[in-house]
């Protein structure tokens, strides 16, 4: 796997996640979709549904209600309007 | 000179003045504490939103890019949203902002524009109504900093703009520096101001994709980047207001401790000046057996 993922999520209160993942999965207005590092500069909007986090092992999940999803060589930034951390 | 039940009188009622301004300040504190925090968290979310704007809006342009982005392409119609707090007792904090915004609308008539206010927090409303009443457009209550409170405030401003009633939209509130600099700020919504230094991302020669295009993506982000930006500025305004608020309860406190050493003193020498009087009188009364 080529390096790793840098992802943040953040909603108008608060940044819930910071930091490098392997892989994203989220919801896309236009169809689910995943992000691996090396991604191709991306945007989408975001429909209600859950985001995937997984990075090594470990997966995180959230809950998110519209909003942005940001691809840039930088990372995966997703700007949503509500979330909120959700039981994998 | 005041009797000495006058001056201890006078000493407990400053010294109750004292303990109100000091709970105000460590409320104030407490508060300050949270609401610095909240201004912070959306930070990121704001910037992360000027970035992605700004990405967006060098690659479109022309006719079909949103008009909350480029305008109207007139300059004559103005609307200033002032922010300020609902409650005073906070030092110079809601005077400055309504003092920048003021010099604004002063600067904009002189131009010979039309201006049009619209109000958040009960200072604002009622300092500027006395000076512009008929260019009041709305008026909201500042409460809780919140989503749910700043939305209206961007439905509004949005109505107002979508029905061709105004060209330029401006914010003036108060950022928050530091506990102890508060900067009147005055910020330009409509047209969307792009940074220049967020626009810099580079894409490594790589194209953008889009889903579904870039201008679907524009019009609902830019009305989310109003709301975020009056939240924004609803946020520093609070920290802002707690952080002014507790410098004003501090001096008032240290005020209220000088003043009452000063009446102390005056107290004392009253009572000496009594007792040596009075035992003059018993001496004399004496001497004169």
């Amino acid at each position: 796997m080529a390096g790793k993922l840098h992802f943040s999520l953040v909603s108008p209160e608060r940044e819930l996640f910071s930091g490098e993942v392997d892989q994203v999965d989220a919801p896309g207005t236009e169809g689910d979709f995943g992000v691996l590092a090396g991604h191709a500069p991306f945007m989408t909007t975001l429909k209600s549904g859950r985001v995937k986090v997984m990075d090594g092992g470990r997966v995180l999940a959230f809950d998110v209600e519209g909003g942005f999803a940001d691809v840039t060589p930088e990372g995966l930034t997703i700007l949503a309007e509500q979330a909120v951390e959700a039981a994998v | 000179m005041a009797s000495l039940k006058e001056m201890r009188d006078q000493i407990k009622s400053v010294q109750s003045t004292q303990k109100i301004t000091r709970a105000m300040q460590m409320v104030a504190a407490a508060k300050m504490r949270r609401a610095t925090e909240a201004a912070q968290n959306a930070r990121p979310y704001a910037q992360r939103m000027a970035t992605v704007i700004a990405n967006l809006a060098a690659g479109v342009s022309g006719d079909g890019a949103p008009k909350l982005l480029v305008g109207t392409g007139r300059q004559d119609r103005h609307l200033v949203v002032v922010t300020s707090s609902d409650r005073g007792l906070a030092g110079g904090f809601n005077s400055s902002i309504i003092r920048a915004a003021r010099d604004r609308i002063n600067a904009l008539l002189a131009e010979g524009k039309d201006v049009k206010i619209l109000t958040v927090g009960k200072k604002a409303r009622d300092q500027l109504r006395r000076l512009f009443a008929d260019r009041f457009v709305a008026s909201f209550e500042a409460g809780v900093p919140g989503l749910a409170s700043a939305q209206p405030v961007a439905d509004k401003i949005s109505e107002l703009f979508e029905a061709g009633q105004v060209d330029v939209v401006t914010l003036a509130f108060s950022r928050y520096k530091s506990v102890v600099v508060q900067t009147p700020t005055l910020t330009q919504l409509i047209p969307a101001q792009v940074e220049g230094a967020a626009a810099t991302i580079d894409l490594k020669g790589a194209a953008y994709e889009y889903e579904p295009d870039e201008e679907a993506i524009l019009e609902t982000l830019l009305p989310r980047n109003l709301t975020v930006q009056v939240l924004s500025a609803l946020l520093e305004n609070q920290a802002g207001f707690y952080a002014a608020q507790m410098a004003a309860m501090d001096n008032a406190t240290r005020n209220a401790g000088d003043m009452i050493a000063a009446l102390n003193l005056k107290k004392n020498r009253t009572r000496q000046a009594q007792i040596t009087k009075e035992l003059i009188e018993i001496i004399s009364g004496a001497e004169a057996l």
